[in-house]
């Protein structure tokens, strides 16, 4: 496997000391990495799911808006983040593999790294209370 | 390729009694290719005294600095070759994110740090920036990467008719992995490594000093046998050793170390004036 570079290493490392729930993407959008806390939002592990490709992702938990119509893709922070490599915040509902609906409010930016290297984008998220 | 280390102290140049096998100058490596081309790895103290044995002829001489720490450029102004006329200077290094190596350079290369300024300096100087990616240079193949220590750093892996060097003599890759090696992937510095027919690694700490110095940059040596172990080098060298550490206590660690962990690889002490030939 390849190694990753060392700006999305170190993300990895700080994102495991850290309590809020944290999602580290690649370029293309696929999860490489998320923390113990997103761990509790997903239903799943990291250790035993490993990295999770964009199109799976889609499939692990439902995005809606405040009306419970499903976000499209483009609208959501990360994937601004990604496409237009710039931060981005919003709230919105997910349905994760338990079933709950929950609302979030999510800010991404993007790994912009020496040289202006693109290497993805790092999504942090919390519950917003009802 | 013909290695030789002419200084292998890290942080601060210590010169002394206690240090006289080891040596008290700080980094500097220098490396002979096949076609005699010679690579210089970093400018600390002992970048001096490799300037005085070069050939007063040579004409092009490469740098190839890791960062910009005090202890691996304060002997650039003392290397020869730099103080004369038609020789052909080219120094690699990272840039930070809004300034250049040469902006950079310039902070330690002029006064009050300094009483000469970098215009000053006879021999015809290059800057080339590098924080990753692969380069040629004669006969040697660079690559370089970003690896983790404070402030932009990279490591380089060199190489030469199918055979490689690595030097990562400034790296942490155990900062903030709860058990290390984590694996190749999640490893700093793993793919410069990997493989390696010799591998330079910072080994500045006991692993009792490490766990009062997490994310001072540096390694224990533990840590720095088992990156070794986990790239499968062929042969390691401990480097960047702790001002504070004699050669009685080098001895006795590394020894205990290779005890402990009966590393599969050779392992030669760095100790300054080791000539190390990879490759026949």
């Amino acid at each position: 496997m390849a190694q990753k570079e060392i700006e999305v290493i170190l993300a990895r490392q700080l994102a495991e000391y850290l309590a809020l729930p944290i999602f580290i993407v690649d370029p293309n959008g696929d999860l490489i990495y998320y923390n113990e806390p997103a761990e509790e939002i997903l239903g799943s592990r990291f250790e035993e799911t490993g990295p999770i490709s964009a199109n799976n992702l889609a499939g692990i938990f439902k995005t809606l808006d405040q009306d419970g119509t499903p976000l499209k893709s483009s609208k959501l922070p990360l994937v601004k983040a990604l496409v237009n490599k710039q931060p981005s915040h919003g709230s919105l509902w997910i349905e994760g593999l338990d079933g709950k609906l929950r609302k979030i409010a999510v800010t991404a930016f993007p790994i912009i790294g020496q040289a202006q290297r693109f290497l993805g984008a790092i999504a942090i998220f919390w519950e917003v209370p009802k | 390729m013909k290695v030789s280390l002419w200084g292998t102290r890290g942080s601060l140049a210590t010169p002394g009694p206690e240090t006289l096998e080891f040596g008290g100058n700080t980094s500097c490596v220098a490396i002979e290719g096949s076609e005699d081309t010679i690579i210089v790895l970093d400018a600390g103290t002992g970048i001096r005294k490799l300037g005085q044995h070069l050939p007063d002829t040579i004409k092009r001489v490469y740098i190839l600095l890791t960062h910009l720490h005090m202890d691996h450029l304060q002997g650039l102004p003392f290397f020869a070759p730099l103080r004369r006329e038609g020789v052909e200077v080219h120094i690699w290094g990272p840039a930070s994110t809004t300034r250049g190596l040469r902006s950079r350079l310039l902070r330690y290369l002029s006064p009050p740090l300094f009483p000469i300024s970098v215009r000053e300096i006879l021999s015809d100087l290059h800057f080339h920036e590098l924080p990753s990616g692969t380069i040629g240079i004669r006969e040697f193949e660079v690559t370089a990467q970003m690896i983790i220590h404070p402030n932009p750093t990279v490591g380089y892996c060199i190489k030469d008719q199918g055979h490689a060097v690595t030097y990562l003599p400034d790296h942490e890759p155990a900062l903030g992995v709860k058990s290390f090696p984590i694996g190749e992937d999640w490893t700093s510095g793993y793919k410069l490594a990997e493989g390696a027919d010799l591998l330079i690694h910072d080994s500045q700490y006991t692993i009792e000093e490490y766990e009062q110095r997490v994310g001072f940059g540096h390694s224990c040596l533990n840590h720095a046998f088992r990156f070794g172990q986990l790239t499968q080098v062929k042969e390691f060298v401990p480097f960047h050793h702790d001002p504070a550490h004699t050669d009685q206590m080098l001895e006795s660690m590394i020894s205990k170390t290779v005890e402990d962990l009966q590393p599969d690889y050779v392992v030669t002490p760095g100790k300054e004036g080791t000539v190390i030939n990879v490759g026949g």
